[in-house]
């Protein structure tokens, strides 16, 4: 448990702290402002080394589609400044405060070093790429208190091993990362969608499939149950497969025009606005529909698309439930936080393929369990090599990610 | 000329041995020995440099790539891996003490899936056959280097290729799913799947780009993406470099990408057109090809809005293409860019820096600077919308002094690049060409963190050694 909070005003001051803690071999918890907290499994430390005085933006270049921030910055600031230039962060990072029952935003904003030690993506990552996707140089401190920098601020670079891509991801277990930069893109014009009522979720996929793999260019794709289409107002009643476009006006418009006539087939498509679209679209992104309850945990699975309906199936069976988003690759569910669900999940996705991370969960559990799939030996061996080749005595957000890791 | 380790006199001595013990894994005709059918290897896409290995193998299954490596390793023997031998950095650059494992039989495409957008294809697939395996069902595979009627994806994984059309679609790292590998010591490993973003290390993004450091890649799953209704072709040029540089900031700055946005100087388009007899407007200092896609509305929407801007910058010439032979007129010059820059001069070096968009025109004018002081003509030709360059700098290779002079410059431009907040190679990776150059962009401590993780996959350095990192003293 954390007892007490350093916070460096500055790269060197995280250099230091990490040196030191080295020297002592004592494990540190590596936090922004602690939104994620509760993700994972819970690192034991006595001492949590916070970045959230590392603030601000050091380079935005919106000809030349780059940012960079230092890794305190929180989204928001980020987020506001891409807006002013009608630019926005192509990963779509989600805001996952309340599906992780963390402190409110207001609060503990997600700094972004912490949306990139995660590696969050929201739905729009099923066509343009993942926050690993965009990350083209990073400033980190590693376990040894040493700074090293990967990437640049240039778009096309591969310079040497991807340590960017090493990093993103990684929770803070192989470097704390002090500043990032990512691509950035326009932001789109216009946004619509649309809507089929009533599909299974087979029925529902199939429907999602042949939107993507039309030249409409889709930058979403998702099929919610009844259950959690209700809680989203422009949703309404029936489960609900939804597609977006997003694009110039126009092209929204001819697009979507061209994708109700090429699904006829799945049913009548009713279309949503720009302000319908973007509401389900949020809401879809934080995966609002899903309701956390005392003792439940939540789980975050990537399979093949065509897979998706099976692993929810199976997880319903467990006593879970859930909804599609990635075209039926990406599986949020939640259910009762206890060991037989959770196993239960992993052997569905193990027999269908793919990926699961236990997001959140309660203490005993996460405490206990794997919340990420383990590693076949060989793997696993090298896991530990590439963790001592950044972190040797293992301090940084010791068993975060793997018992004993 | 570049410094190579010293064969290792232990693994030449067991030369035969080790030879004997390949033939026993791998069908006969896939271990090659003789001198003269070792000659085929000794080089690749940067065919200044030249070295027989000690032997060749071509292994046809995931099975014997991990015995072969396997064995290798028992010898603490080099490994040097090979698709097509394109590499423009001399990353397939065997050692005399080294073994070669060529990918080239393993070319099966094992599976396409429209309904989940992937294929998966062995590692000796070239680029543009994952392509033509799916053209006629509409889908394609993205990345698009300029070698990709030769390069295997293998390669492509090892260099994380780009190519003209990744301002909208990305790099190879961007377009994978999964990869089956082996390590140094003969471990098979699924990384990924078929499913996005493996939970726990991005094995798959550090693997991607590693230029055969860390294992070898017998298997890729790429995504694939079903093509848009259209696309089609402008050109433009302009007055000067600054001029055409201006433009390119105002189109992205107005929230259009287009698919590909590829930038000509004069003594390209020159080349260029001399070669392809493309049109192309002489008189101009500079000149963009710009491409965008969707229905023919959506596309004389978007050309119209790039013409708009594009006639805001005083251009000399202004052509929007009609149809796809007038946009495939356009694309000839380009594509046909490394043959017509060999035909003004034979030998020429191309090189592969990433500068700040906004950092271009000064950039140019140095280069043009260095080519008047080294004597030494160079065309430029890059990927405008993400700032990746391709100088192609002219020399006579039977002129040991032109080939050093060459060199020299091309480091020159490299540093350059890294100083104005770039780096040393957008796309064509480290190999040994920029490895001593290394310095140049990383700390010794970041180097020594790289090398790090290098030695966590590859204790022995047994793995394509004496590239990417510069050799430590001996």
């Amino acid at each position: 448990m954390t007892l007490g909070s350093l916070a460096p005003a500055d790269e060197a001051g995280v250099a230091t702290v990490i040196a030191e803690a080295a020297d002592r071999r004592e494990p540190l918890s590596i936090a922004g402002f602690g939104s994620k907290d509760g993700m994972l499994r819970p690192v034991q430390s006595a001492r949590t080394l916070s970045t959230r005085n590392l603030t601000g933006i050091t380079l935005y270049s919106p000809r030349e589609l780059i940012l960079s921030a230092r890794a305190g910055t929180p989204l928001a600031e980020i987020e506001a400044a891409l807006a002013e230039h009608n630019q926005h962060l192509i990963a779509e990072p989600p805001d996952l405060s309340a599906l992780l029952g963390g402190p409110a935003l207001s609060s503990a904003p997600q700094s972004w070093g912490g949306v990139v030690a995660t590696n969050l993506s929201g739905p729009r990552r099923v066509a343009w790429g993942a926050m690993r996707d965009h990350v083209m140089g990073i400033r980190a401190v590693n376990g040894r208190g040493e700074v090293i920098r990967s990437g640049g601020r240039v778009l096309k670079n591969v310079t040497g091993l991807d340590l960017c891509k090493l990093l993103t991801g990684s929770h803070g277990t192989l470097g704390v990362l002090t500043e990032i930069t990512v691509k950035v893109l326009p932001a789109p014009e216009s946004t619509g969608s649309l809507v089929i009522r009533g599909l299974d979720p087979v029925r529902g996929v199939a429907a999602l499939s042949a939107a993507m793999g039309s030249p409409y260019g889709v930058s979403g794709a998702a099929w919610l149950p009844a259950w959690a289409a209700a809680e989203i107002p422009a949703l309404g009643e029936g489960s609900a497969t939804v597609i977006r476009m997003e694009e110039f006006a126009p092209s929204v418009l001819y697009r979507l025009g061209r994708l109700t006539e090429d699904l006829a087939a799945f049913g009548s498509a009713e279309p949503l606005d720009d302000a319908a679209s973007r509401a389900v679209w949020h809401a879809i992104r934080d995966v609002t529909p899903i309701r956390v309850a005392a003792g439940e945990a939540v789980w975050l699975v990537s399979t093949r698309p065509s897979r998706g309906p099976q692993v929810l199936a199976a997880a319903e069976a467990a006593g879970a439930r859930g909804f599609l988003d990635w075209s039926g690759g990406r599986v949020w569910l939640a259910g009762p936080g206890v060991e037989g669900t959770h196993a239960a999940i992993a052997a569905a996705v193990r027999a269908q393929g793919g990926t699961w991370t236990l997001m959140r969960a309660p203490e005993p559990l996460r405490a206990a369990a794997d919340v990420v799939p383990p590693e076949p030996a060989a793997l696993a061996a090298i896991t530990r090599r590439v963790k001592g080749a950044l972190d040797p005595v293992g301090i940084l957000n010791p068993g975060r990610l793997y018992a004993g890791l | 000329m570049i410094r190579l380790p010293e064969p290792k006199a232990d693994v030449l001595a067991k030369r035969d041995e080790i030879i004997a013990g390949l033939r026993e894994l791998v069908p006969a005709s896939g271990v090659i020995a003789e001198p003269l059918r070792l000659r085929p290897y000794e080089t690749d896409g940067l065919s200044a440099y030249r070295q027989p290995p000690m032997a060749v193998v071509l292994p046809e299954t995931t099975e014997q790539l991990a015995a072969v490596l396997k064995l290798l390793h028992r010898y603490g023997a080099r490994v040097i891996p090979r698709g097509a031998g394109t590499s423009l950095s001399g990353g397939a650059l065997p050692l005399a003490d080294a073994v070669v494992v060529g990918m080239m039989r393993m070319n099966r495409i094992l599976e396409i899936d429209f309904a989940d957008r992937l294929a998966v294809v062995q590692a000796g697939v070239t680029n543009l056959g994952i392509t033509a395996a799916m053209q006629a069902d509409g889908f394609f595979y993205a990345p698009d280097p300029s070698s990709q009627l030769a390069c295997m994806i293998g390669g492509n994984v090892g260099m994380n290729s780009g190519g003209a059309h990744c301002l909208k679609y990305g790099v190879t790292a961007n377009n994978l799913l999964g990869l089956k590998i082996v390590t140094i010591e003969g471990d098979i490993l699924d990384i990924g799947g078929a499913h996005l973003d493996a939970a726990g290390y991005d094995w798959l993004g550090l693997l991607t780009g590693s230029e055969g450091q860390l294992a070898m890649v017998s298997e890729v799953t790429v995504r694939i993406l079903r093509a848009a209704e259209g696309q089609r072709a402008m050109l433009a040029a302009f007055r000067s470099n600054e001029i055409a540089g201006a433009c390119v900031d105002r189109i992205i700055g107005s929230g259009i990408i287009p698919v590909a946005l590829e930038f000509m100087d004069r003594p390209a388009i020159h080349a260029c057109e001399a070669f392809a007899h493309a049109n192309y407007p002489l008189d101009a200092e500079a000149m963009l090809i710009i491409e965008v896609e969707g229905s023919v509305a959506e596309q004389d929407a978007l050309l119209d809005r790039i013409r708009a801007i594009c006639a805001e910058f005083d251009p000399i010439s202004l052509k929007v293409s009609q149809s796809a032979e007038e946009s495939a007129a356009i694309w000839k010059g380009r594509k046909g860019a490394f043959g017509a820059v060999g035909r003004v001069s034979p030998d020429y070096l191309c090189m592969d820096g990433t500068i700040p968009t906004s950092r271009l025109a000064d950039v140019l004018a140095k280069i043009g600077e260095m080519s008047e002081s080294y004597g030494l003509k160079v065309a430029n030709i890059f990927h405008a919308g993400d700032g990746n360059l391709h100088p192609l700098i002219m020399f006579d290779a039977n002129d040991p002094e032109s080939f050093h002079k060459a060199e020299q410059f091309g480091a020159d431009i490299l540093t350059l690049c890294v100083e104005v907040g770039g780096c040393l190679t957008g796309e064509h990776g480290v190999g040994v060409e920029k490895r001593d150059l290394m310095h140049v962009q990383f700390t010794e401590t970041e180097l020594t963190q790289q090398r790090l993780v290098k030695s966590a996959f590859d204790p022995g350095w047994l793995l394509n050694p004496a590239k990417v990192f510069p050799l430590l003293a001996a």
